[in-house]
């Protein structure tokens, strides 16, 4: 079975200052029954592809199908349930209410009152939509993109507004849904949940894909760490050679040292080099790592 | 997981069905600010001008009883208010992105607004009935087949107050439809002669016979014989209609395409 693909997909917005190239031309094949991230920092593209991929925006180049029809076709059959990354509840309805009023939608809906209690939102479901927290709210909203039961589950950046206990809850459920034989796709710029909840990364960036694989090896792409110390005098070819370390360089007094293996890197260091002081790790951040990986920070990003 | 059931007597898909409307329909009525515009308001104003007139006749020279006049200008008061708030709802759902939301399920675009227009047909529908029941009250009394058709007259005059719900919808945004409504509703009742009859001839009856507003009070005429509305009153109904409908039809269009 046909999953999700991608194919040449780029879209242009306009914008007071000009163009902004959100997507420039991506491919992504996602299987049935696979549960993939997409990974990047904010105005990486993410939520246009998102958007594409549902059909609420026309790419301007390229084509999407969900399951081997077009994004509006799936919509229409009921194969698509979505958390967007912004939007609110329609007010004047209780939780159990508007679940049940989506669920009605639908050719072949969960139960509303599991699906209620799956998100774990049964203790407020009979509380009015415009009386809930953020954080409740997001839960509704998954509960929303649940009722439906449907094939393919998107995401977009749906812990946002979750408290740490909250993000575990919304992960074990997301969790229990693909364990189902269903697709999920998710977007996110925590490397975290990246690295814990998806079979697969796609990393983005500047609209383009730069990485894409299984979890560990994107983390060892964007999972970097950098020492800093100031330590004149020392070859930067021998620190270079130090285990743990990817790349050095000099600046001024000070070396930074870019890691695959910070905790290896540091022991090494101060072994051979035990006059290195003023001494910082730090974690390259995604923004950062992904600065490197594409190579300029020329292109700007849009926050779609 | 396993656990989870699905529902076997769902009816749900592509189209309108019974628990969605339902849904709409609770809302709307759980909404504070309509019912007063068009229930509170229309009724608490009907008491108070038909009850200080109640024995006249005759009300300025119009042939009917100031009961019946009355109660037909409040109707049109309501059920304008009741077909324009499908504007505000949808202005509202558009700026919390819940069409959006919408968009992704199955549900087609022009279900969703029958849903609205639907509703809004059945809360005008409940303002008739309070205004018919507060005006039986009154002592207004009128054969079986005068009350059918001007009901009639009402729903048909509605129509084109259908469309501007749906154009208002998409136009304006939360902040501006609530004025716009308001203002609009007041100025339309106060020119179609919801607070005294038109008099017929000048200014007023000119302008007056050019807004759908006056043909729904107009509606009243029916006690009379006769036709209540006559050629005019269709054509007027009709090209409102047909103007609207296409600008709402452009509105919502433009708004479905963007992203």
């Amino acid at each position: 079975m046909s999953g999700v693909q991608l194919e040449g997909l780029s879209k242009t917005y306009s914008s007071p200052e000009g163009p902004v190239h959100a997507v420039r031309g991506i491919d992504v094949s996602v299987a049935a029954g696979e549960t993939v991230a997409l990974l990047g920092p904010n105005g990486a593209g993410k939520s246009t592809t998102i958007d594409m991929l549902l059909g609420l925006a026309r790419p301007d180049a390229g084509e999407v199908t969900v399951f081997g029809r077009s994004p509006a076709d799936a919509v229409a059959a009921g194969a698509v349930g979505a958390m967007l990354q912004t939007g609110e509840l329609i007010r004047d309805l209780d939780v159990r209410e508007l679940v049940a009023m989506v669920a009605s939608l639908y050719p072949a809906p969960l139960d509303v009152e599991e699906t209620l209690a799956l998100c774990g939102i049964g203790e407020i479901a009979g509380r009015r939509t415009q009386k809930l927290s953020g954080g409740q709210t997001q839960r509704v909203r998954f509960a929303i993109a649940l009722v439906s039961d449907p094939e393919l589950l998107v995401l977009d950046e749906p812990t946002v507004a979750l408290d740490v206990e909250g993000r575990r809850g919304f992960w074990t459920t997301m969790r229990a849904f693909a364990a189902r034989g269903k697709t999920v796709l998710f977007a996110t710029h925590y490397l975290e949940e990246a690295d814990a909840y998806a079979d697969r990364v796609v990393l983005m960036a500047h609209g383009r894909i730069v990485a894409d694989g299984p979890p560990t090896e994107i983390k060892a792409i964007v999972g970097t760490r950098t020492i800093r110390a100031t330590l004149p005098g020392v070859p930067l070819d021998a620190l270079a050679a130090l285990p743990g370390v990817a790349s050095a360089e000099r600046r001024g007094e000070a070396i930074v040292l870019t890691c695959t293996d910070s905790d290896a890197a540091i022991r090494a260091l101060l072994a051979a080099h035990p006059q290195a002081a003023d001494i910082e790790i730090a974690g390259a951040g995604l923004e950062q790592a992904f600065v490197q990986l594409t190579g300029d920070g020329a292109g700007r990003a849009v926050t779609a | 997981m396993s656990a989870l059931r699905r529902r076997g007597h769902r009816t749900g898909g592509a189209s309108l069905n019974v628990t969605y409307l339902r849904f709409e329909l609770l809302r709307t009525l759980r909404n504070r600010r309509f019912l007063f515009l068009s229930l509170g308001f229309p009724l608490v104003f009907y008491l108070l001008v038909a009850g200080s007139a109640h024995s006249e006749r005759n009300l300025a020279g119009s042939g009917l009883s100031a009961p019946l006049y009355y109660m037909v200008g409040l109707v049109a008061f309501g059920t304008m208010s009741a077909m324009l708030s499908s504007g505000a709802r949808i202005a509202a759902e558009r700026q919390a992105g819940w069409h959006r939301q919408v968009r992704i399920t199955p549900l087609p675009p022009r279900s969703y607004l029958s849903a609205k227009v639907m509703t809004a047909y059945l809360m005008a529908g409940l303002s008739i009935v309070v205004l018919y029941v507060a005006g039986a009250a009154m002592g207004v009394s009128l054969p079986a087949g005068r009350w059918l058709e001007m009901t009639g007259l009402i729903l048909v005059g509605l129509i084109p107050f259908a469309a501007a719900g749906i154009l208002i919808g998409h136009l304006l945004s939360v902040e501006a439809v609530g004025p716009a409504m308001g203002g609009g509703i007041a100025l339309l009742a106060f020119l179609g002669g919801t607070w005294f009859p038109i008099p017929d001839h000048g200014v007023l009856h000119v302008v007056g016979q050019l807004l759908p507003s006056y043909w729904l009070v107009q509606a009243s005429h029916v006690a009379l014989g006769g036709a209540a509305w006559g050629t005019r009153g269709w054509v007027t109904i009709a090209v409102w209609t047909f103007v609207l409908a296409r600008l709402a039809r452009r509105a919502f269009e433009r708004d479905t395409s963007r992203v």
